[in-house]
């Protein structure tokens, strides 16, 4: 903990859509999370950046119901959501591109999409499907095809555009560079500063850090389930331990 | 599911999609009605003549088909659970016992004086009206006692899930048999009503046609059902359900009360077929309900097509009438005929030898079944590799879908 420790409290709880106090997760046994304080303003790219293991795809579980913090309190725009139900967060606006993509691969790309409007009505999914297919015109010229046959980037534009079709207000992407060649990367990242541009609050889990770093307005940096370190994205990309750490530096 | 493939036209599409899809249900419906018209006419009459009139009488065929007709039933219930809701049941003849015994007691003396009621003295000859809502009834219960096994199971997945249905489907039957008092115990119930409707054909142990067509019309409304509920937004559910549970979940599908709805809808109909079967042979009996009917149906849905309804009917009638007819015609004709060595076969005995070899035979020729589901094929006969799941850790997928594997299970 140095120079790139958090910001005023007072100024992040204005606005914080998202708010983890104090949360510790198990999966069963073991203790996963340990005690994590986050929090997400509206508007912003948040990271969770750190190593295998560390707790981040852990953490965006936490958030999105899929599982639930034995002790502390996950709280999206002041609701307690700490025990509600993964289907259910998805209805309250929390949308999410979960680790691996896992995308539907013998529904075509337009099956998908409408699966990821599920809690939608028809023509709300009509209108967001055009929504989707303008910020990846590819899933447009895709649409009939089955989505194991798309190839890497397209698979996770194709999440991030299921994630979408929910209408979510905050979206978690887990590792959206997992897997892809450089240049596909760089292209999701671009796609993720867009999407962000246009009001999206989206926290966002890499192992990337460089890249999630350079779109991020904030990050928190997570070692063995707990934080360890928190600050704007700049001073994150500056601060000497995460250059050695994770940006690959000596 | 095809209709949306037109969507990338923008503009226009919805409307189109939208009376597409209302056309497509009104006209599958129809055509499902007309189809099973037609199959429900042309069999009597195939019945009638050689060689098939050579094997046994029309009215013993006829018999038969209302006997296979209630196998097709079950098979159309647990396609829902196996083939579309991707849920394993091995003990499916639960539900069936459970509807069977819930016509025992609606519609025999015995009965009756368990629930304390008198149909007969209420209804007099006409007591098997009683018949036609307990087709509804006997289905409600049997989802009912789906909902109580499946609300602390289905939270189990794959091999788990199998192992507890075929524990409940062994139970089941064992609670029959051990409830002397209220279940009459191994002689079972007997006096069962047989269903009665005014102004229509008596029905009776010498007169199968009655039968047959009731059987006829109820799986003409099963099968429609079936194929509305899987074009529906619950169809679609289960489907991803199938495909891949945490990423349902993700997209806002409660996987829970889903599953349970495949379950409660699979353990209905099997109801309904108890009922029918129940109030045809007028007698039930724990013996009935073993664990070769669960596999039997079980083996029905795999070798007819998981998935897909017609198949699955289909394939439930093949093989009802392989068991039941062919080969005790192969025996008798064997030996009529008197061919050494096979005249000293029995054929009957024979069956689950050639369901076992038909089953080994069928996955490694043709694992989407007789009658694919046109989506199990591409999961079968995978040109198209599946995503990996596991993806935490080494980016070795290097741009392309990774891996192979059956993918959400």
């Amino acid at each position: 903990m140095n120079a790139a420790t958090a910001p005023a409290p007072a100024v992040e709880t204005a606005a914080a859509v998202l708010r983890l106090s104090d949360v510790n997760t198990y999966y069963g046994a073991i203790h996963a999370l340990r005690g994590i304080d986050l929090e997400v303003h509206r508007g912003e790219i948040v990271t969770l950046i750190g190593a295998n293991g560390a707790g981040k795809t852990t953490t965006l579980r936490t958030i999105s119901g899929l599982l639930h913090p034995r002790t502390g309190t996950v709280e999206f725009e002041g609701r307690d959501i700490s025990h509600v139900a993964a289907h259910e967060v998805v209805r309250l606006g929390i949308g999410q591109a979960p680790e691996g993509r896992r995308i539907f691969s013998r529904l075509t790309v337009v099956e998908n999409l409408l699966m990821g409007g599920f809690t939608r009505s028809a023509a709300e999914n009509h209108e967001q499907v055009e929504h989707v297919y303008a910020l990846f015109p590819r899933l447009r010229e895709r649409a009939g095809q089955k989505g194991g046959t798309l190839s890497g980037g397209e698979q996770q534009m194709l999440a991030i555009g299921r994630a979408l079709m929910g209408r979510p207000r905050v979206l978690l992407l887990d590792e959206p560079s997992l897997g892809l060649a450089p240049i596909l990367v760089q292209q999701i990242f671009e796609i993720i500063g867009e999407i962000n541009a246009r009001g999206m609050t989206i926290l966002l889990v890499e192992q990337n850090a460089l890249q999630a770093l350079s779109i991020a307005h904030r990050g928190y940096v997570l070692q063995t389930g707990h934080v360890v370190l928190t600050g704007s994205a700049h001073d994150l990309r500056e601060n000497e331990m995460v250059r050695k750490a994770y940006l690959g530096e000596s | 599911m095809s209709v949306v493939q037109d969507l990338p036209t923008p503009g226009g599409a919805r409307g189109m999609r939208t009376r597409a899809s209302a056309f497509g249900g009104r006209h599958r419906s129809l055509s499902i009605t007309l189809g099973m018209a037609l199959v429900a006419a042309v069999l009597p009459v195939l019945a009638g003549v050689p060689p098939f009139s050579s094997f046994q009488p029309q009215a013993a065929w006829i018999d038969g088909f209302t006997n296979a007709g209630v196998f097709v039933l079950l098979a159309l219930g647990l396609n829902i659970v196996v083939g579309v809701a991707g849920l394993l049941d091995l003990g499916y003849a639960a539900f069936f016992a459970i509807g069977s015994y819930a016509y025992a007691y609606a519609a025999s003396p015995f009965g009756n004086q368990i629930l304390g009621i008198n149909v007969q003295a209420a209804l007099g000859d006409a007591a098997g009206l009683v018949f036609w809502p307990m087709l509804a009834i006997g289905a409600l219960v049997a989802a009912l006692f789906g909902v109580l096994l499946g609300a602390p199971t289905l939270r189990l997945r794959g091999d788990y899930l199998a192992i507890v249905t075929l524990g409940f489907g062994e139970i089941v039957p064992i609670v029959f048999l051990n409830s002397d008092a209220v279940t009459n115990g191994t002689n079972g119930i007997g006096g069962i009503y047989r269903p009665y409707l005014p102004g229509f054909g008596a029905y009776s142990a010498t007169n199968p046609w009655p039968y047959y067509i009731t059987t006829v019309a109820v799986v003409t409304l099963v099968l429609i059902l079936c194929y509305r509920l899987v074009e529906s937004r619950i169809g679609r559910a289960w489907e991803a359900i199938r495909e891949d549970e945490l990423a349902a979940a993700a997209n806002g599908i409660n996987t829970v009360t889903t599953k349970l709805l495949a379950f409660a809808l699979g353990a209905s109909t099997a109801g309904i077929a108890g009922v029918l079967n129940t109030a045809k042979l007028t007698v039930v009996s724990p013996d009935q309900f073993t664990f070769v009917i669960s596999f039997t149906v079980l083996a029905m849905v795999v070798l007819g097509g998981m998935g897909n309804f017609w198949g699955v009917a289909v394939g439930a009638f093949v093989i009802y009438t392989i068991n039941n007819v062919v080969l005790k015609s192969l025996n008798q004709f064997f030996q009529s005929v008197g061919v050494p060595i096979l005249k000293d076969i029995d054929f009957l005995q024979l069956q689950f030898l050639l369901y076992g070899l038909a089953l080994v035979a069928m996955m490694l020729l043709r694992p989407e079944g007789l009658f694919p589901n046109s989506r199990r094929t591409r999961e079968l006969h995978a040109d198209v590799v599946p995503v990996e799941e596991d993806a935490e850790g080494e980016a070795a997928a290097g741009g392309a879908a990774g891996g192979a594997g059956e993918g959400g299970r």
